[in-house]
């Protein structure tokens, strides 16, 4: 059954037309980590939708809280099985301790990557363990499915390091590979992710 | 035929209530490249609006191509509905970058890149786009309240880009306002030279 209102249609074959307004940003999975060793988002699998439907996906990060003091890290999937796309990324940060004696803005060669394959540090010297100790943030991820680009994302993340330091990072870059990305998975570089949730996103 | 629920109104008149939750982030439209030489959003032209409807508007642009190498994406504004795309604007410019074998890396101002009370267009990328085949530009520049006729007019962009020359992965940050308290109703996309050969640019209002 239809629904058609003023001549609009306003619904039909179960769904809303595609002429209604209606939000650009849809949530696609919510993950949610009880000492989990890793988060993955794979398309066609569990609801996830990570292919040509969108132009950009977004994953939000809400207070991943690590077992062990590690950094929170991303792989993506370009066939097969593994996480394991070339990258070539940026990583810099601002940084400022509780005890306001030292501040500091600047590139950090630790933690980016020259077409590596492992995963790829989304922060910069890890995540505290301490019980109110987390990192929150957001990463944005171009045409996934593209053949003939590579892939570009983003990610802007703030934790809280040990020793009581507030952590600003930002990294960039691409997957340097025209083959589609068909999945993401997220986990510490040590230990478990005992708790927070990520959020996947189409933005349409 | 309107539809009420529970003494709620769901949709009237041809469309959902006002009431009923329907996201805060609205597609207004998408353009896409195709050996094009500019892309513009005009208000009230081919369904776009850009005007005080929103307070914020945000561009994605995603997989920028274009055919020549070495080349800036950039923009511009019009207060004249795109007669012209000459809003002198003052801008500052950041960007981080790492060479694909590891062998530079850095994070700085660029004052190069960068504008002080210029009416040319602002490039969004660091180092030039290159044309190799899977080289492009993806990123998002916002614009807040363009329609407001008492202040200046901010903007700010962050994009990545494999760039010219010899492969590098740039992360580009951007911001500055358009020095002017008329009303912004048009914006326009183009390479600094030759054409944008491939690319998608989509425009959202944000309520």
């Amino acid at each position: 059954m239809g629904l058609i209102s003023n001549g609009t249609t306003i619904f039909d074959a179960g769904a809303l037309d595609s002429g209604l307004a209606k939000g650009a940003m849809t949530l696609i999975k919510k993950l949610t980590a009880s000492s989990s060793g890793t988060l993955s988002f794979v398309n066609g699998s569990s609801n996830v939708v990570l292919d040509s439907t969108y132009k950009e996906y977004m994953f939000t990060f809400n207070n991943i809280h690590p077992s062990a003091q590690s950094s929170f890290r991303v792989g993506f999937r370009d066939g097969g099985t593994d996480y394991d796309a070339p990258k070539a990324t940026t990583n810099f940060n601002a940084q400022h301790n509780e005890a306001d004696t030292s501040t500091n803005i600047g590139y950090e060669g630790t933690y980016d990557q020259a077409n590596a394959t492992g995963f790829l540090t989304l922060d910069q010297e890890g995540v505290g363990t301490d019980n109110d100790a987390s990192l929150s943030g957001i990463l944005h991820l171009y045409d996934p499915a593209s053949t003939t680009f590579v892939k570009h994302f983003m990610s802007t993340v703030q934790h809280y390091y040990a020793s009581s330091w507030s952590m600003n990072t930002y990294v960039a870059g691409y997957c340097n590979t025209t083959t589609a990305i068909d999945a993401v998975q997220f986990k510490m570089s040590s230990g478990n992710i005992d708790s927070g949730d990520i959020c996947l996103y189409g933005i349409s | 035929m309107g539809v009420i629920s529970n003494g709620t109104t769901l949709l009237d008149a041809g469309a959902l209530d006002s009431g009923v939750p329907s996201g805060v982030m609205t597609h207004i439209k998408t353009l896409t490249a195709s050996s094009s030489g500019t892309l513009s959003f005009v208000n009230g032209a081919s369904s776009v609006v850009f005007d005080g409807t929103y307070k914020e508007y945000v561009f994605k642009f995603i997989d920028m191509h274009p055919s020549g190498d070495n080349v800036n994406f950039t923009f511009n504004l019009s207060v004249d509905s795109g007669s012209n795309y000459n809003v002198t604007k003052t801008t500052n410019f950041w960007e981080a970058y790492h060479k694909e074998d590891g062998t530079d890396q850095y994070l700085a101002t660029a004052d190069g890149r960068d504008l002080a009370q210029s009416t040319a267009f602002q490039q969004l990328n660091g180092a030039g786009v290159q044309d190799e085949n899977d080289g492009c530009i993806s990123g998002t520049l916002t614009i807040y309240d363009p329609a407001n006729t008492t202040f200046v007019k901010h903007f700010m962009s962050v994009s990545a880009c494999n760039a010219h020359p010899s492969h590098y992965a740039w992360h580009a940050f951007m911001s500055g306002y358009g020095n002017t308290t008329s009303a912004v109703n048009a914006i326009q996309f183009k390479m600094s030279s030759g054409n944008i050969d491939a690319g998608t640019i989509k425009m959202y209002g944000i309520k």
